[in-house]
């Protein structure tokens, strides 16, 4: 089975990490989070597998208490 | 009223109660809505003598069900009732649903071929139950009282005493099972002070039914923000007699008094329909949607089924064709335990069956309302999402949920199924309802016509021999045999598998046998007939202890 990869992983992080600002630049808050929210299901239906998501999905909670 | 219908009136009569001494009663059931009817008639067909109370002596007025699965509709064929509403009914198995004007995805709920019943049929709900009235009334074994409210329920161990309320006063009735078919409101339920634990969905939606002539197909339309409704969704259906179901979105906020009225509802139409189309409206209501359940079905003698015990909202035709499949549940199982062949824990596996198949049906029902009200700012951006993608990309089609519709539940994890010992392939898995396809035979041309009523063990080949299958049917609880292919004598029912889908659909290799329960679902295969395994899993379906 799949496991969540949390060890670097992308070839060249701080070219990824402009392009993803960069992918917000001249919106809105609405509109960035629409982006960020099709960029999340685009990616989560790359990923497909399901033990995978949720340990994302779980990772991601992480040390993000209830308001 | 409307113009389409004319709603029948069945008279009350004046009940020997209240002049005599009152009889006992086998069993009662509470309410004549479509649930209420439906076990009725189940139960009368068994030779069980049923007496149903409705303290209204009319259907059901204006604008409720009217999407009829076909599992509702094969459940009316075994109930004798099928041809009216199937007949009366609209066919569709189209869905489409639209983001603004787009057609951003689109559905076929039956792409094969070799079924007796559509996808679905859409159908008013008076006609509905009036189909089953009409049913129900040519069995001497039921009689139904108009206008005999119950007011009040004393369960006790074997059975309950009700008070009944009449326009000519008010009588007792003592009965050993009473089935509770009194609707979302239950007054039963109420007044035992039984949980009905869930959340209400905050948005509101007017419901409308015009009569128009316009030759659209007929398909399940559904809009995601169209230009007409802006931010919020409709939802159009046709009906038969030129009767359209249009179900606008309001939002919590909206006035439900206001929004009733006809002249906020004509802007609406006209904006949806176009200034040139003519209509009339039927009937308008503003609804708010509810999912709950009971935490049980069977308090002991009682017993509880529809809208009483499980409540969803509309999306996805989830209600009546629930309770509809409540009822065929029911039914078997109680007349077993009335004429004491299987003992009152079989009625168990009516609560544990029904309340799998309640958990899953609100669980579909929640989410698609999840996706059309969105409860937070967030949920509203991924919905947003998803319906922006769906338009370029087909992964997000998957996840627009405009409704899940109606499905027969699989009974997978019932105590009532014997695990398989072989592999097979196809979905006919214990706890499936068993699938039609056409057949030539004396009964009819589908199978399903040879499936029910009883127990039968559908056989492919001659594997069964002449004592065996004599014995099955002469066993406690009997077992007919209904044999695919082959020649057979009186012992059993032979049929042909006209387009070799019966053995597509099974899988059914020469020697397979399926066990079918009285209500169609399968329980219990192997690849060769085995007596003993198969008495084993009699036993098992009807709760029954193994015999030696
Ligand atoms: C807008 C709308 C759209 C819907 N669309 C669909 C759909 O497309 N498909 C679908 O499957 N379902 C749909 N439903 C749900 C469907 O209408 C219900 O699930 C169905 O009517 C439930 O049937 P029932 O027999 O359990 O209860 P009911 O139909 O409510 O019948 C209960 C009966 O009990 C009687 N009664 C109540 N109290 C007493 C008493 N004290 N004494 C005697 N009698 C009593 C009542 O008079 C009534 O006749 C829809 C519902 C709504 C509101």
């Amino acid at each position: 089975m799949a496991t969540l990869v949390t060890d670097p992983n992308i070839a060249a992080p701080d070219d990824f990490y402009e392009a993803l600002i960069e992918a917000h630049r001249g919106l809105t808050d609405a509109q960035s989070a629409l982006v960020n929210a099709k960029l999340v299901l685009l990616l989560a239906n790359h990923i497909g597998d399901a033990g995978v998501l949720q340990a994302a999905l779980a990772a991601a909670r992480e040390d993000v208490a209830s308001a | 009223m409307t113009a389409t219908y004319t709603y029948p009136k069945y008279a009350y009569r004046r009940p020997p109660e209240l002049d005599g001494p009152s009889a006992r009663r086998g069993v009662v059931v509470v309410g004549a809505g479509p649930v209420g009817l439906a076990a009725a008639i189940d139960l009368a067909q068994r030779g069980v003598p049923v007496l149903v109370l409705d303290d209204d002596d009319t259907v059901s007025v204006g604008s409720r069900a009217i999407c009829y699965s076909k599992r509702t509709l094969e459940i009316l064929d075994r109930l004798g009732c099928g041809e009216p509403v199937a007949g009366k009914g609209v066919g569709w198995k189209v869905g489409k649903v639209y983001q603004g004007s787009e057609l951003a995805y689109q559905f076929d709920l039956l792409p094969e071929s070799g079924h007796r019943r559509p996808a679905f049929v859409n159908l008013q709900q008076y006609y509905f139950e009036e189909a089953l009235v009409n049913r129900a009334r040519a069995l001497p074994a039921l009689e139904i009282r108009w206008r005999h409210k119950v007011t009040h329920v004393a369960p006790a161990a074997d059975g309950a005493t009700l008070r009944v309320a009449t326009d000519d006063g008010e009588y007792a009735l003592a009965c050993d099972w009473l089935v509770v078919c009194d609707g979302a409101r239950s007054p039963i339920r109420r007044l035992l002070g039984l949980d009905f634990e869930g959340q209400v969905f905050r948005d509101r939606f007017l419901i409308v039914d015009i009569r128009m002539a316009a030759d659209h197909p007929a398909e399940r339309r559904f809009w995601f923000d169209p230009p007409f409704h802006p931010n919020q969704s409709v939802l159009l259906h046709r009906q038969p007699d030129d009767v359209w179901r249009v179900d606008f979105q309001l939002g919590w906020d909206a006035d439900p008094e206001a929004e009733k009225q006809p002249e906020r509802i004509l802007p609406r139409l006209t904006a949806m329909l176009g200034p040139d189309a003519h209509f009339e409206i039927e009937w308008a209501s503003v609804y708010t949607f509810q999912c709950r359940r009971m935490q049980r079905f069977r308090h002991g003698r009682l017993v509880f089924a529809g809208d009483a015990a499980h409540l969803v909202s509309p999306f996805g035709a989830r209600g009546a064709n629930s309770g509809i499949q409540d009822a065929d549940n029911l039914g078997w199982k109680l007349s077993l335990v009335v004429a004491g062949r299987a003992p009152e824990a079989l009625l168990d596996t009516y609560d544990a069956e029904r309340v799998a198949a309640a958990d899953e049906n609100l669980r579909n029902s929640t989410r698609s309302t999840d996706f059309i009200t969105p409860k937070s700012a967030v949920s509203r951006t991924f919905r947003d999402a998803v319906l922006a993608l769906a338009r370029r990309h087909p992964f997000a089609r998957r996840l627009v949920n405009s409704g899940r519709l109606s499905v027969p539940a699989v009974l997978a994890d019932s105590p009532l199924n014997t695990p398989d010992a072989a592999s097979f392939a196809g979905a006919m898995v214990p706890g499936t309802v068993a699938a039609d396809a056409p057949v030539t035979g004396a009964c009819g041309p589908w199978l399903l016509d040879y499936l029910g009523g009883g127990f039968v063990l559908l056989v492919f080949g001659e594997g069964v021999d002449a004592a065996a299958a004599r014995a099955l049917c002469a066993a406690p609880v009997p077992c007919r045999v209904v044999q695919v292919g082959g020649a057979g004598g009186a012992d059993r029912e032979v049929i042909g598998d006209a387009e070799g889908l019966v053995a597509a659909r099974y899988d059914g290799r020469p020697g397979t046998c399926y066990l079918v329960r009285p209500d169609q679902h399968v329980c219990a295969r192997w690849r060769a007939f085995d007596a003993a395994a198969v008495r084993a899993a009699l036993a098992r379906a009807t709760c029954r202890p193994p015999e030696t």
